[in-house]
């Protein structure tokens, strides 16, 4: 196969994703950022013809989709797996409106969590909602299933969900060039029986959903995307998206039935393909979705007995799992300091988060983001993170628990793109049913965690151009929050008195702990001045390197060293700042008490 | 000429990896290989470990190296090498940057950065290359080219010539850091002989 750049790209598979839905004549699309799913929106952002744009969380960004399609437009509505979460809401009862132009749910799981907080599989939301779903395998299919997608989209009258995962969004590979597809101008088009749904009108369109599934499950059994690759031996393999890639390598010759549309099944041809195997096995990553819905047609076959149903596969686990005798020793690992990710040099969280790591009797409620990070040491500064927007509404319910007991000692964190998600009703409930609980809004002026994306805060559109800024201080007092504060994480002392007059506060309380991510490109452009490690003066106290800020290390020493250094002998190491990789906050000045830390010249 | 073949990236967030991959991948497809690279973004990017792997051949299915599957290993970093380990087969190649990037709990001085841990590897008859892929891009006059130096010493283990790379840098690079960054191919190129 060769790469003709006339005819091919190499693209990931978001972007090929997006290059997809391009050609599909996509007019609107509307997401939330989310790994892995965020670069299809950024990457969409840039063709002619479409118009893209960050919503303030998944819910928004569907429904906005949901109103294009009922204008007769392509539309896109991209999330991550816990995003489908969010909009599962609109996501059931489009089900029973249907469409008008074709409408696509692109949902990235991912399996292993690489940056996720669990690791659910989105298949079950096509059954249980009724949508058809594809599964594509790698990049080049994805960009194809795009245009299937919307095809079947308007064809059923139905959503259509994609489903792909970490190793379909962040592959890279050879995807084929086409050109966009022309599709009909929106228009303003009144059918209410359709698209007005309560009880009467929903009950006719429940009849048109059961109708529509049995006519995408005869669609299905002849589907190209859904397709038998003969084979030799007495195995066969049914399997699907990324999955399939690993039979192939792991089995070259077996037969595989390799399905493109997960939901609904095409049965006929299952069982067509069942009776040419002795020994039929389902391949598939997470949940047993295949293998499920196979054993209740009666179809015999093997699964998760022998398939890992947690974490992501790859050809070696297929391998070993099913001819364990084909797999030779590899070495074992050895025992080495793990390197977890964590707060950038710089970072405006880790002031905050100083502060609250000195509160050790607080309760820190967290929430999704770079700043989860403050969980881990030496801060070790977030006692719960469950999903977007929860710190603040599990930090409520706390304090209704605790009563008396909890007060001073119950505080949310999360962050500005956050808070805007699914934290600002929280926070209005806060405020309707009274509370002692404090809540921090780290507004660092972007999403960091995805890569930077500009959000209803930021003062930028997705194409960066000037957008208004939601003033956070404005909405917490227009929802009745009367203290509310504003601190400069980066000034620690400062940043602790604060912490601690309205974590004790006994009403409603907002600190909003500001400044700017520092790999913001405007801020990675700044002036900034480097701090050094005046090392006649540290006394190897530790309190910056208690920090965890990644720019000081500590060197230990023995007495002997200590005496050589002229420390005093009983001094367990110093604290060095690797200038390099200094961003110039100026944190562990505040906290230095010996003068060891010293501002120099701006870089 | 090798007809397929794995190669392993590693290192630590924002040492510049991605592209080392990127520019490696290019050449593979432009010696007329079919080629899946994976990548991990996110979380995993705030100076953690960071991963990539890049299979080459006539029809790639999989975009994940298997254990023991690694023909090539382009370290940037010494403990993110032999972290590898798993990966590497007896007649694999690991290329090692010799630079140290202390782990947290090494930093925080709760754990000790181990001491000739390359010897591992060698230890397991795995042929290891260690190279100063700083000093090398500082004989170049810039130290930013340090992961096309390494893409320059990986070179040495593949077929496919480097004046495929030098014109994959044209065609990649943006102009102003195109000479440098094909200087600094060269001389990780020469390092490897030296």
């Amino acid at each position: 196969m060769g790469f003709d750049k006339e005819t091919t790209l190499w693209l990931s598979g978001n972007e090929a994703i997006a290059l997809g839905a391009w050609e599909a004549g996509v007019r609107v699309a509307s997401g939330y950022p989310g790994t892995p799913s965020t670069e299809i929106m950024g990457n969409l952002s840039r063709y002619e013809g479409v118009y893209t744009e960050w919503a303030p969380n998944e819910k928004v960004g569907l429904e906005v989709a949901i109103g294009a399609s009922f204008a007769g437009a392509r539309a896109l509505a991209t999330m991550k797996h816990v995003g489908l979460n969010v909009a599962a809401d609109p996501l059931f009862t489009a089900a029973y409106t249907g469409v008008r132009g074709g409408l696509v749910i692109l949902n990235a799981d991912d399996p292993q969590m690489h940056s996720s907080q669990n690791e659910q599989d989105n298949r079950n939301y096509a059954f249980a909602a009724k949508l058809p779903l594809l599964e594509p395998s790698d990049p080049a299919e994805a960009k194809r299933m795009m245009g299937l997608a919307y095809t079947l989209s308007e064809q059923l009258d139905v959503p259509v969900i994609i489903r792909i995962t970490t190793r379909i969004a962040h592959v890279k590979g050879v995807v084929e060039k086409g050109s966009r597809c022309e599709t009909p101008e929106p228009s303003i088009e009144k059918m209410p029986a359709k698209l007005v749904m309560l009880p009467g009108n929903a009950r006719v369109r429940r009849v048109a959903v059961e109708k529509r599934m049995q006519a995408t499950r005869e669609l299905a059994e002849t589907l190209p995307e859904n397709r038998i690759e003969p084979g030799s031996g007495k195995r066969g393999f049914i399997t699907s998206g990324v999955p399939y890639n690993y039979v192939k390598e792991a089995f070259p010759e077996a037969p595989v039935l390799k399905l493109g549309m997960v939901w609904p099944l095409p049965e006929k041809m299952i069982r067509a393909f069942a009776a040419t195997v002795e020994e039929l096995i389902v391949v598939e990553e997470l949940d047993p979705f295949i293998e499920t819905h196979l054993k209740a047609m009666g179809i015999a076959c093997r699964g998760k007995d022998l398939i890992p149903n947690q974490g992501e596969l790859n050809s070696f686990i297929v391998r070993k799992a099913i001819a364990p005798e084909t797999v030779g020793a590899v070495f074992d690992p050895l025992e080495l300091p793990m390197r977890p990710p964590n707060m950038c040099a710089g970072c405006p969280h880790r002031g905050l988060f100083y502060g609250l790591s000195r509160m050790k009797d607080v309760f820190v409620s967290g929430d999704i983001g770079c700043y989860t990070l403050g969980f881990l040491p030496p801060l070790s500064a977030m006692d719960a993170c469950v999903c977007m927007g929860a710190s603040i509404t599990m930090a409520h319910g706390m304090a209704k628990a605790l009563g008396k007991k909890g007060e001073g000692k119950i505080v949310a964190v999360l962050g500005d793109s956050t808070f805007m998600h699914s934290g600002i009703t929280g926070l209005l409930n806060m405020v309707y049913n009274g509370t002692y609980a404090s809540v921090i809004i780290l507004d660092n002026r972007t999403t960091a965690m995805t890569g930077h994306q500009d959000n209803p805060a930021s003062g930028r559109s997705i194409l960066g151009d000037p957008a208004p800024a939601l003033n956070l201080e404005g909405l917490c007092r227009a929802l009745g929050v009367k203290r509310v504060a504003v601190v400069n994480p980066h000034d620690i002392d400062a940043t602790r008195k604060v912490l601690k007059e309205e974590i004790e506060a006994p009403e409603p309380s907002v600190i909003i702990s500001r400044a700017p991510c520092v790999l913001l490109p405007e801020e990675a452009k700044r002036e900034k001045p480097v701090y050094f490690t005046n090392l006649d003066n540290c006394t190897g106290c530790s309190l910056c390197v208690q920090m965890g800020c990644p720019a000081i290390s500590w060197t230990p020493l023995t007495p002997e060293e200590a005496v050589a250094r002229g420390y005093r002998e009983k001094q367990k190491g110093f604290a060095r700042i690797a200038e390099v990789q200094c961003n110039g906050c100026g944190q562990c000045a505040c906290v230095c008490k010996f003068d060891a830390i010293t501002k120099k010249e701006a870089k | 000429m090798k007809q397929s073949g794995n190669i392993l990236f590693s290192g630590v967030g924002g040492q510049g990896i991605l592209l080392a991959s990127e520019l490696t991948a290019y050449a593979q497809l432009a010696a007329g290989f079919d080629v899946k690279k994976s990548e991990v973004h996110g979380m995993a990017q705030r100076g953690g470990s960071v991963e990539a792997h890049l299979r080459y051949g006539e029809k790639v299915y999989s975009p994940l190296i298997e254990l023991g599957a690694a023909d090539i290993l382009v370290a940037f970093e010494i403990l993110e090498a032999v972290r590898y380990l798993p990966y590497l087969h007896r007649d694999s190649a690991v290329v090692v940057n010799t630079q140290k990037i202390l782990p947290p709990a090494v930093a925080l001085g709760k754990a000790q950065y181990p001491e000739n841990i390359l010897d591992e590897l060698k230890a397991r008859h795995i042929n290891v290359v260690a190279i100063d892929a700083f000093a090398v891009a500082e004989s170049v006059g810039e130290l930013r080219t340090a992961n096309v130096a390494m893409v320059g010493a990986m070179s040495n283990f593949l077929a496919v010539g480097p004046e495929i790379f030098l014109q994959v840098i044209d065609n990649t690079v943006k102009p102003s850091f195109r000479e440098v960054n094909k200087k600094a191919f060269a001389a990780g190129r020469a390092a490897v002989h030296a």
